[in-house]
């Protein structure tokens, strides 16, 4: 059912944990469901210095959101916010069809650790010109 | 790697004794059960013998015995022939909200056809209770369709009970006993059942056979159309390799029942009582008590049941679960939904259901497993609860 890297992926996950006062935080999921994928990073000089994830959900969201954080660590911001739910589904040698929606939620997480990131750099700003 | 079959409700091993006793029927004896010489009649014999021992399985008479290609069909012809049959007495059909879907499918398809269908909600641990079964009861009411023993989680339903409420208002009793058939005593004669569907790949025989107890007097027409097999309720050349393993199997299953029973209950009580001593946050899923023999369902909290399955196979262990990553959909089984769960503890079910050969040994080995596979997945889960 899963190709070689997912198993891999789920059984030896990358990046499994919190990170000391991230400077962004992702959760999404379907809390009606039961499957929540939550994300943290740390940035700097718009670099993506480390990132944890925690996951609940299948093997396909576990394998996802590990694969996501391996793709993207010392990436930049704007090469990880680039980065769609298709290309860390390839980069696991692909997922069956009913687990596609699974992939939705790994890049969810880590466009949502991004934004509020960004959001917060944003009142930041607005605080230093004041 | 040493593997630890625990998903005896999903299908068993096929008996060493019953493949021996099928065996002749696939090479020198294979002739056509409706051929006139003398092979042909063996096969006929075969087949007659086999009704008979899966008619003392549930105190039938052999005639009142239908033999099917599994429990999906019987219990397809028991709904779908006895309301077209009877429709003349009415169209509201009852049947139970944890039934498998060979059941509930099945009324859906009534439904379109025109039939009223009402599903009975469960107690939490799974029961049907009889006062709301007559509550639901009324002149059109043709047929009751309620199921021995659910395969999720275990319950068994108070059969008689319910019989005796469906007869009181005129109703036909149709019970689906694929998971108890062999498991439990079954007496169709005391228990008031009118039809019962059952299947002998969960009693250690071949798949694709089962069988459909079909009461004398109850008017019932066939479901698959073409020659006369099985006095013309059956059409199609009979399985008889087939119909001689469910022999043997239901022989075997009356023969060894109280001892498979003994040792499944004292290997379940092990495995339920481990896994509640080391795994906190755990739930019990069904009856405590009125539980098919080897069936123990849980729920853990903060996992989800498809992880659970994968890492168990990893160290060699077959089970199966209710979550909704598991069911393809994005809901989870519909059983779990009734017994009133909330989505995310359906989330994380898990069933084991033990056989006649596992061994103590083995639970052993999953009690050693399992602890260590739920912490790992929990460790990765975001709710902080457990973390
Ligand atoms: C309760 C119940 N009914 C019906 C069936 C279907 O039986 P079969 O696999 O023989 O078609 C099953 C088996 O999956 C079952 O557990
Ligand atoms: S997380 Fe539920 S199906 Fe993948």
């Amino acid at each position: 059912m899963y190709s070689k890297k997912v198993m891999d992926h789920f059984m030896n996950p990358r990046n499994v944990g919190q990170i000391d006062s991230p400077d962004g935080i992702g959760e999404v999921g379907n809390h009606v469901c039961g499957d929540i994928m939550h994300i943290e990073i740390k940035v700097e000089d718009n670099i993506i210095k480390d990132i944890k994830f925690k996951t609940l959900g299948c093997a396909a969201a576990i394998a996802t959101s590990s694969m996501v954080t391996e793709m993207v660590k010392g990436k930049t911001l704007e090469e990880a916010r680039a980065i769609t739910n298709k290309a860390v589904a390839e980069a696991l040698d692909g997922l069956p069809p009913v687990k596609m929606h699974c992939s939705n939620l790994a890049a969810d997480a880590l466009h949502a650790a991004i934004n509020d990131y960004m959001s917060k750099q944003g009142s930041k700003m607005e605080f230093l010109s004041k | 790697m040493r593997t630890i079959y625990m998903d005896h409700s999903a299908t068993t091993p096929l008996d060493t004794e019953v493949f021996n006793a099928m065996k002749p029927y696939y090479t020198n004896r294979f002739g056509n059960a409706s051929s006139i010489y003398s092979m042909g009649q063996e096969a006929r014999k075969a087949i007659e013998k086999a009704r008979e021992q899966v008619a003392k399985l549930i105190n039938a008479f052999p005639q009142e015995i239908i033999f099917t290609s599994g429990g999906t069909e019987a219990d397809n012809q028991a709904i779908i022939s006895y309301a077209l049959t009877n429709k003349d007495k009415g169209n509201h059909i009852i049947t139970s909200a944890i039934e498998h879907h060979a059941v509930l499918e099945t009324c859906d398809f009534l439904e379109k056809l025109g039939f009223e269908i009402t599903i009975l909600p469960v107690q939490p641990d799974g029961l049907v209770e009889p006062e709301v079964l007559r509550k639901e009861m009324k002149p059109s009411t043709i047929l009751v369709s309620i199921m021995h023993a659910n395969n999720e989680v275990g319950t068994i339903q108070p059969i008689k009970e319910l019989a005796e409420i469906s007869h009181e208002w005129g109703a036909a009793f149709h019970t689906d006993a694929v998971q108890s058939m062999g498991k439990i005593p079954i007496d169709v004669k005391e228990m008031g059942i009118d039809m019962l569907s059952g299947s002998s790949h969960k009693i250690y025989g071949p798949k694709g056979v089962g069988c459909l107890f079909v009461k004398k007097g109850i008017r019932i027409g066939s479901f698959i159309h073409g020659g006369g097999q099985e006095r013309k309720m059956r059409a199609g050349t009979e399985n008889v390799p087939g119909i001689v393993g469910f022999g043997k199997a239901a022989e075997l299953a009356l023969l060894h029942m109280a001892e498979r029973k003994e040792k499944l209950d004292h290997l379940t009580n092990l495995l339920k009582e481990g896994i509640m001593e080391t795994i906190p946050s755990t739930l019990l899923t069904g009856h405590p008590e009125k539980r098919i023999p080897g069936s123990v369902s849980v729920c853990f909290r903060f996992v989800e049941g498809e992880s659970i399955l994968l890492m168990l196979d990893s160290f060699g262990i077959m089970a199966s679960s209710g979550s909704a990553c598991t069911s393809g959909s994005l809901d989870p089984s519909h059983v779990l939904l009734a017994l009133g769960l909330p989505h995310e503890i359906a989330h994380g079910s898990l069933r084991l259901t033990l056989g006649k050969d596992n061994t103590e040994e083995e639970v052993k080995y999953v009690l050693e497993v399992l602890p260590k596979v739920i912490g790992n997945i929990r460790k990765m889960s975001p709710c902080a609860a457990v973390n």
